[in-house]
């Protein structure tokens, strides 16, 4: 039988320092035997609400009981009860496997034979055996989460708190990290699982839905699916332009979201099985509009109150871009060493004008790396990187004038205010004068800034600074936009946003390099590249890359089926080379 | 609650550190590279002696007697002597600061010397854009005149005048007036202050900011675990560290040692767990490396070095600053070092300091142990 073990009410959270609340009057239940997936987009009070259910933090007001212990009064024996795994894993990085494995075994007052007993069954489950000597700061990210998961089960709690467990960690490792959690789980022991991915929350048995510290849904995936039901469709078979399509689309009344997924467009209608006509969204006389299973995402967006729609304020600003006739970046076997260790290895490619390319792989395959050369923030060992024409070596300065950069998290200056980071990138890309008090203008026009122009950027919403940092690299009309990580943790209503300008800015044939883990993102791209440990292992379509791994047992892949077939293939070919 | 466990946590937190501290260059290089560096600035580099200043004697007077007054500065070992008979030459060496001091034997010297009645007047100029120097040079001016005229007087026995103070100085405990042997004793005390707090505060801002003390906080281990899991292993690591610069003090500076080890095992104990209880308590306000550093620097080493009375005699600073001076644990710890280097064991300074000491490490601990609650906010 399943039990009650968590029992929250009406929990409020609120920081000294901040205005609003972390949390908003929560309640709810968790119950053993069932993985619970708290899900939301950064600064949701995700980990908030984690923390104090590990009576790591107080309530403001309301209480949380674990197995009818108090967090307030009773902390040391929920702590004895518990096992929790922050977001960095907890491992310490400067003992091995096996050290930190008996310091958590000391903490935990497991001795003896149970000890033994544990530890092998720990590192047979984990697959770390032959890796037991090893420090825990050299292993990969997934083995870490690994080790991290191993020091949490050397006692079996009855309560596993997972805080973003799979952030960083390449999708082969995601994968089995929740077979592995998916198998523990048992009427003795409940599971939080914190994530920021929608569609890992798909799989949870039971999901919280939080936003800005808000409880929008606890129930079962399906009882959310309820909500869109006969309400999502896609666009197949698009002629032209599917972005202009999804713009179009966008615009319609009967449409409140919608996202670009390869060649096809998928929308969400307002009512159910009310859908525009293939004439209406102008997807040409082939095309053809398939109900398709509704997401996860789809759910939270209409709880919402669906998407920003489809115009962006932005291009239609911007001018056109002048056409360019060849491929406008170039680059050609770019090999990067950091002493012993290869980050890039002999990367080649190219993109046309107005396509969006996608760099993609998990955290630490080098794609930040090669997206620095690219720029010209990092000297290539070998090889040549050109945009538009301009090698970075020899013109670093005349390339760098084609492009604008959006760093990761966003790199503004967090100490100046709104105002005077846009004057400051204002005057970086060498507007002045008049001209630069228009664009200032309008860049706060555009991005509705206007609130925020004497906050420091931050302590902006995460939103907010994204907005800013994208006005800030595109102020220049570059030709070539670079955006890393560029909707990292931000909602989806605000992802949504940033895609439309992206969007509309492709459509003023702008060219587009990104990276993301987001694998309902990379359907973005026009053509994306798999960067795993320094190679780049793939390169295609979305439609492509699925179709290289189509088999019986895969008959529809997804992106990231994709991604693990292309990943566990190249794998294999090493091996088989050694 | 049962004893074993409590015991089998500490045993596994007190473990996990000392292999950090072997693994993690940071801790051992602040545990003995401070020392060494601590004691070769100071120890070589700050020395109150003088020796050798550069003194310029005009004479313009060049009779015998004057010239026997020139040979006496001459044998000073405190003085580089260079004679003139131009007094404008020095003037210029002066304000460039080659010479540190002009002495001016004027003309008639030898004339007034003779005369009983008269006063021979010799007359000394320094450089008081530093005062220190100029002080000593007027001290040891004074002293190498004093010398010359005892020496004259018992040369001329009919000259002496009738009672005349003969004054003899006798120097205690430091009878050589070597400033190392007051400099050293006091660079212990500085470097177990800052080497005490920056280890605790820089591991434990560490573990802050890659997220273990998270992990360690959810677990049933208790904050007094916590803390002992650290202050145990640096306590060893610190007075491995302490006794190693008292033994380079000694054999590198020939500074003696007068007192007992018990006595230096007391009092250094006490200081010690003072500086690493105030680095847990600065971590744990700023829970991150950069500003424990910072912090360790301005609250450790900074009162610990000026308002000690390791180098600024306290009881010549204005009333105020001696005031807050009582409140620097390092004070009582200077005094009590250097007394036990110079002086020996003397109880009835060590106890009362030592009494002090330990009043300040509870103050420090009941505070570290009320700002470190096992939570995150």
């Amino acid at each position: 039988m399943t039990k009650p073990l968590v029992k929250i009410n009406n929990l409020s959270k609120r920081f000294p320092k901040s205005n609003g609340f972390a949390l908003n009057n929560i309640n709810l239940e968790i119950c053993t035997g069932a993985i619970t997936g708290l899900v939301g987009p950064d600064g949701a009070g995700k980990s908030t609400l984690i923390r104090m259910i590990a009576s790591l933090l107080l309530p403001t007001s309301g209480n949380v009981t674990v197995n009818e212990f108090d967090s307030a009064k009773e902390a040391h024996k929920i702590q004895s009860i518990i096992s929790y795994m922050p977001q960095k894993f907890g491992l310490y990085e400067d003992l091995t496997v096996i050290e930190n494995l008996n310091l958590y075994a000391d903490l935990k007052n497991i001795t003896g034979n149970e000890k033994e007993s544990q530890f092998k069954r720990l590192l047979k489950f984990t697959d770390l055996e032959r890796f037991t000597s090893r420090l825990a700061g050299d292993l990969s990210g997934g083995m870490k989460q690994k080790l991290g998961l191993a020091c949490c089960l050397i006692k079996t709690p009855q309560l596993l708190l997972l805080d973003e467990p799979s952030v960083g960690v390449d999708p082969i490792s995601r994968r089995e990290l929740w077979t592995m959690v998916k198998e523990l789980v048992n009427d003795e022991m409940g599971v939080i699982w914190g994530t920021a991915y929608l569609d890992e929350a798909e799989k949870c048995d039971d999901v919280l839905l939080l936003n800005e510290g808000n409880l929008l849904f606890q129930g079962k995936p399906d009882k959310l699916y309820e909500r869109v039901k006969n309400r999502t469709f896609q666009i197949q078979n698009i002629e032209g332009s599917n972005r202009k399509v999804l713009t179009t689309a966008l615009t319609n009344s009967k449409v409140i979201d919608g996202i670009i997924q390869g060649r096809s467009v998928r929308i969400v209608t307002r009512e159910e099985s009310v859908f525009p006509s293939t004439q209406e969204i102008d997807s040409g006389l082939d095309s053809r509009i398939v109900k398709v299973a509704p997401r996860f995402e789809d759910a939270f967006i209409d709880i919402l109150g669906g998407g920003p729609g489809g115009i962006s304020l932005l291009s239609e600003e911007m001018l056109n871009i002048p056409e360019y006739k060849e491929d406008i970046i170039n680059v050609n076997c770019l090999t990067k060493a950091f002493g012993d260790f290869i980050a890039a290895n002999n990367i080649c490619f190219s993109v046309k004008q107005g396509e969006i390319f996608g760099l993609l792989g998990p955290n630490g395959a080098g794609k930040s790396t090669v997206f620095k050369m690219m720029c010209g923030l990092l000297k290539p060992t070998n090889g040549t990187a050109d945009i538009a024409g301009y090698d970075l070596r020899t013109a670093p300065g005349e390339a760098r004038s084609k492009l604008g950069y959006m760093a990761q998290k966003f790199s503004l200056y967090d100490n100046l205010n709104v105002q005077q980071n846009l004057n400051f990138f204002a005057g970086i890309y060498g507007l002045s004068g008049r001209k630069k008090h228009k664009k200032i203008e309008q860049m706060i026009k555009i991005f509705d800034l206007k609130q925020y122009l004497e906050t420091s950027a931050g302590d902006l919403p995460l939103g907010f600074k994204q907005r800013l940092a994208l006005s800030c690299a595109v102020m220049h009309n570059p030709p070539v936009l670079f955006l890393d990580e560029p909707t990292s943790g931000v909602d989806p209503i605000t992802r949504r946003e940033f895609w439309v300008h992206i969007n509309g800015l492709v459509q003023k044939g702008v060219t587009v390099v990104i990276t993301t883990h987001f694998m309902d993102e990379a359907e973005y791209c026009d053509r994306m590249g798999l960067i795993y440990q320094g190679n780049l292992i793939a390169i295609g379509s979305s439609d492509e890359l699925k179709n290289s791994v189509r088999s019986e047992i895969l008959p529809d892949p997804t992106l990231e089926d994709a991604f693990i077939e292309l990943i566990k293939a190249e794998n294999l070919q090493r091996q088989a080379l050694k | 609650m049962n004893v074993f466990v409590i015991l089998r946590r500490l045993k596994g937190l007190i473990y996990k550190e000392t292999l950090q501290i072997l693994r993690d260059p940071s801790s051992l290089l602040i545990a003995f590279f401070i020392p060494v560096m601590f004691l070769f600035l100071y120890g070589y580099g700050l020395s109150l002696d003088i020796k050798d200043i550069k003194l310029g004697i005009v004479m313009e007077d060049t009779a015998p007697r004057a010239q026997s007054l020139v040979r006496s500065f001459m044998n000073s070992k405190y003085y580089d002597v260079r004679i003139d008979h131009n007094k404008k030459v020095f003037e210029k060496q002066l304000i460039a600061g080659k010479i540190k001091g002009i002495l001016v034997i004027p003309q008639d010297f030898s004339k007034k010397l003779q005369n009983k009645e008269d006063i021979a007047p010799i007359q000394l100029i320094t450089d008081g854009s530093d005062p220190n120097t100029a002080n000593l040079i007027q001290n040891y001016t004074r002293g190498v005149w004093q010398n010359w005229l005892i020496q004259e007087s018992y040369n001329r026995p009919q000259n002496q005048p009738i009672g005349q103070i003969n004054m003899i100085s006798r120097v205690w405990f430091n009878s050589e007036l070597k400033s190392a042997n007051f400099i050293i004793p006091g660079i212990i005390a500085i470097v177990m202050a800052l080497v005490g707090t920056l280890l605790t505060s820089l591991v434990l801002a560490r573990e802050w900011e890659r997220g273990t003390m998270e992990a360690l906080m959810a677990t049933p281990v208790t904050i007094v675990e916590i803390i002992l899991g650290k202050i145990i292993p640096y306590f060893i690591l610190g007075m491995i560290s302490m006794a190693l610069t008292v033994i380079a003090g000694i054999l590198l500076f020939e500074v003696p040692f007068r007192g007992s080890v018990f006595w230096l095992l007391i009092m250094s104990s006490v200081f010690m767990f003072i500086s690493l209880f105030l680095g847990l308590l600065i971590s744990t306000v700023t829970k991150s490396q950069f500003v424990a550093f910072m912090t360790s620097l301005i609250v450790a080493f900074l009162p610990t070095f000026i308002l000690s009375g390791f180098l600024f005699e306290i009881s010549s600073m204005p009333e105020i600053i001696q005031l807050i001076s009582v409140l620097i644990p390092a004070r009582y710890f200077v005094l009590g070092i250097q007394t036990l280097f110079l002086a020996g064991n003397v109880p009835e300074v060590f106890i009362p300091d030592t009494l002090k000491m330990i009043a300040f490490g509870i103050i420090v601990f009941l505070i570290t142990a009320k700002v470190t609650v096992k939570r995150l906010d």
